[in-house]
């Protein structure tokens, strides 16, 4: 037992979120938007990862559908303003309504399921919303749904301006690592990772895990929700193809990476997922296999991800 | 000492061709130690997994704390303040030894929708949590990752879960079972200690444990409670001598 360990994992925490708060003026000094746009992907996605954590990291719930909330939380934002409503009191709420919602529904039924069955469940009832939205035609099926204006906050906050806009997103992302600090490390949280290590035990002390698992895919789905709502604003622009099965699969991609079950992890996975996405694109047409391998290989040799290959470096010293 | 917290009669379950519990009868009453006997596949697994809802009967019934629970799902009879240990250790692995016991405090003390405060600095949880270790001689292992404890330590973690709550019954199937000797004689103390505030069914098969702690003692052979009664009467039984007494106690450990 050594006294004090390099506090590697805090560090690289820290030096990420400061990194994150002071790149706008970075960007602006050195005239690199695009860098910006970037990073503001990473923030939106890691969010959504964030929540999908919570489910799967702690919960061992493998949900492949989340990306059904974010364009769950897109078109919060689409539909509204494409009949003049603008207002992102209205918008906010209802994409959070929206995803909590569509969480309760297709989570009594999914949690039903265990294992294999789940990941299968999941990712069908995330096909329907994404077929359900390809076949309105009134919301641009298939084409996607422009949207004109970013949600509107007069008088607070101008979400139109790129700055005020990045600090929204920050924001929102440091709440969804605060928010699941708390639940996790709370009594409801305790009953979460106990249900993930061993169900019948939980139920046998007298927990109703079925119901404790349900309020926290709800709570899941509200905050991927709320990411979508950041994505629509942030691409003026969604397309059903954002729900598909490929999104899906890239935020347990990032949630894997960085280390399931670790709070910091979706975020490193977010930030290096990307990158290597950016990366890989610009070298190479068969970069998903590349992608495919590395993850792989995480799976197999550093089943912590990199919050894990941190926690061992700490160790080490 | 005459309610009988648990009424079991007529209870009966089968595995294809196998009469796992055959027409079983018994009571479990207030602050005595009812121990369950018999040799291995005698069903006594079986019929805990029913007490506690884990596998539903295929007919009979069973009452607790004055009412018919034979429907009820596992996590409803728990909080009714039913507790069970089980035969195979089945405890959190991922978790510390603390988190364990602290799950089992946590199922007593009401509704677990609590989403702010950390529970690992809740004293309601922890205080209560500590002193099971303490009890079942874990304390010291408190901060320690479940999974690396050894095989007696398990068994004692598994005991300290069954008697961190404030359930009034406890089902323990063989407890004892794989741990040391020094251990063994620590819960048989503990056991008798909680003998005012609990009552206990136990499975055991370790004759001196049972002679020294039972009450009352059930055998069962085949699925069958073949009798019941006091251990001196247990001990006289002729059927009970040539079914099960007279052979050599097949242990399993
Ligand atoms: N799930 C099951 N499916 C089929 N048969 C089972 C099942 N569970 C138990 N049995 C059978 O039922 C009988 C009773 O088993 P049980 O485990 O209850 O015995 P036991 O008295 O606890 O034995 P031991 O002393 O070895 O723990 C055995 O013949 C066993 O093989
Ligand atoms: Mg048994």
């Amino acid at each position: 037992m050594q006294l004090s360990r390099p506090p590697v994992r805090l560090g690289v925490r820290l030096l990420v979120l400061l990194t994150f708060a002071i790149l706008p003026g970075l960007t602006a000094a050195f005239d690199q938007p695009f860098l910006l746009d970037l990073a503001l992907r990473m923030m939106i996605l890691a969010t959504a990862a964030v929540s999908l954590n919570l489910i799967l990291g702690y919960g061992g719930m493998i949900s492949f559908g989340h990306a059904a909330y974010i364009g769950i939380g897109a078109y919060a934002v689409g539909i509204p303003a494409y009949y003049g409503e603008y207002s992102g009191y209205v918008q906010l709420p209802l994409a959070i309504g929206a995803g909590a919602l569509f969480a309760l529904i297709t989570g009594f039924i999914c949690l039903r399921t265990k294992g294999v069955y789940f990941i299968m469940i999941t990712l069908a009832f995330a096909q329907m919303a994404y077929f359900a939205f390809v076949s309105i035609e009134e919301y641009g099926g298939d084409d996607g749904l422009v949207i004109n204006l970013r949600s509107k906050f007069t008088g607070v906050i101008d979400m139109e301006s790129t700055h005020e806009f990045y600090y929204v997103v920050l924001v929102f992302l440091v709440g969804a690592l605060y928010l699941v600090s708390r639940i996790v490390n709370a009594r409801f949280g305790m009953v979460i990772q106990g249900a993930k290590d061993n169900e019948p035990r939980m139920q046998s002390l007298g927990f109703d895990t079925f119901r404790y698992r349900l309020a926290c895919y709800v709570i899941a789905g509200a905050m991927a929700a709320a990411a979508g709502w950041l994505m629509g604003n942030y691409n003026y622009f969604f397309s059903p193809e954002m729900m598909s099965w490929t999104h899906s699969g890239e935020l347990i991609f990032m949630v894997v990476l960085g280390g399931a079950g670790s709070l910091f992890g979706p975020v490193l996975g977010a930030i290096v997922l990307i990158i290597l996405e950016e990366v890989l694109s610009g070298a190479t047409v068969y970069w998903p296999l590349i992608l495919g391998a590395i993850l792989i290989s995480v799976v197999l040799f550093a089943r912590g991800g990199l919050e894990g290959a941190l926690a061992m470096l700490e160790r080490r010293k | 000492m005459n309610t009988p917290v648990l009424e079991v009669r007529e209870l009966s379950k089968r595995f294809g061709g196998i009469n796992a519990t055959d027409r079983v009868d018994l009571d479990v009453h207030e602050g005595e130690i009812l121990a369950v006997i018999g040799p291995n596949g005698a069903g006594k697994t079986t019929l805990i997994a029913q007490l506690a809802g884990m596998l539903a009967p295929d007919s009979g019934r069973i009452r607790f704390a004055g009412r018919d629970i034979t429907g009820l799902p596992p996590h409803a009879r728990a909080r009714l303040g039913m507790a069970r240990s089980f035969q195979i250790t089945s405890i959190f692995d991922a978790l510390s030894v603390l988190d364990n016991t602290l799950l089992a405090v946590q199922a007593h003390a009401g509704h677990s929708y609590r989403f702010w405060r950390r529970a690992r600095r809740d004293k309601k949880l922890t205080e209560p949590a500590m002193a099971a270790l303490q009890q079942v001689g874990l304390a010291d292992k408190a901060a320690a990752n479940a999974r690396g404890l050894s095989h007696g330590e398990h068994r004692q973690l598994e005991i300290a879960m069954a008697l961190a709550g404030t359930s009034k019954l406890l089902l323990l199937d063989e407890p004892m079972a794989g741990m040391g000797g020094e251990e063994s004689a620590r819960m048989v103390d503990l056991l008798r200690a909680l003998k005012s505030s609990k009552s206990i069914l136990l499975i055991e098969h370790d004759m001196d444990v049972v002679f020294a702690l039972a009450d009352r003692i059930t055998v069962m052979v085949d699925g069958k409670a073949i009798a019941s009664g006091a251990p001196e009467e247990i001990r006289a039984d002729e059927n009970v001598r040539r079914a099960y007494l007279g052979v050599e106690t097949p242990g399993d450990a």
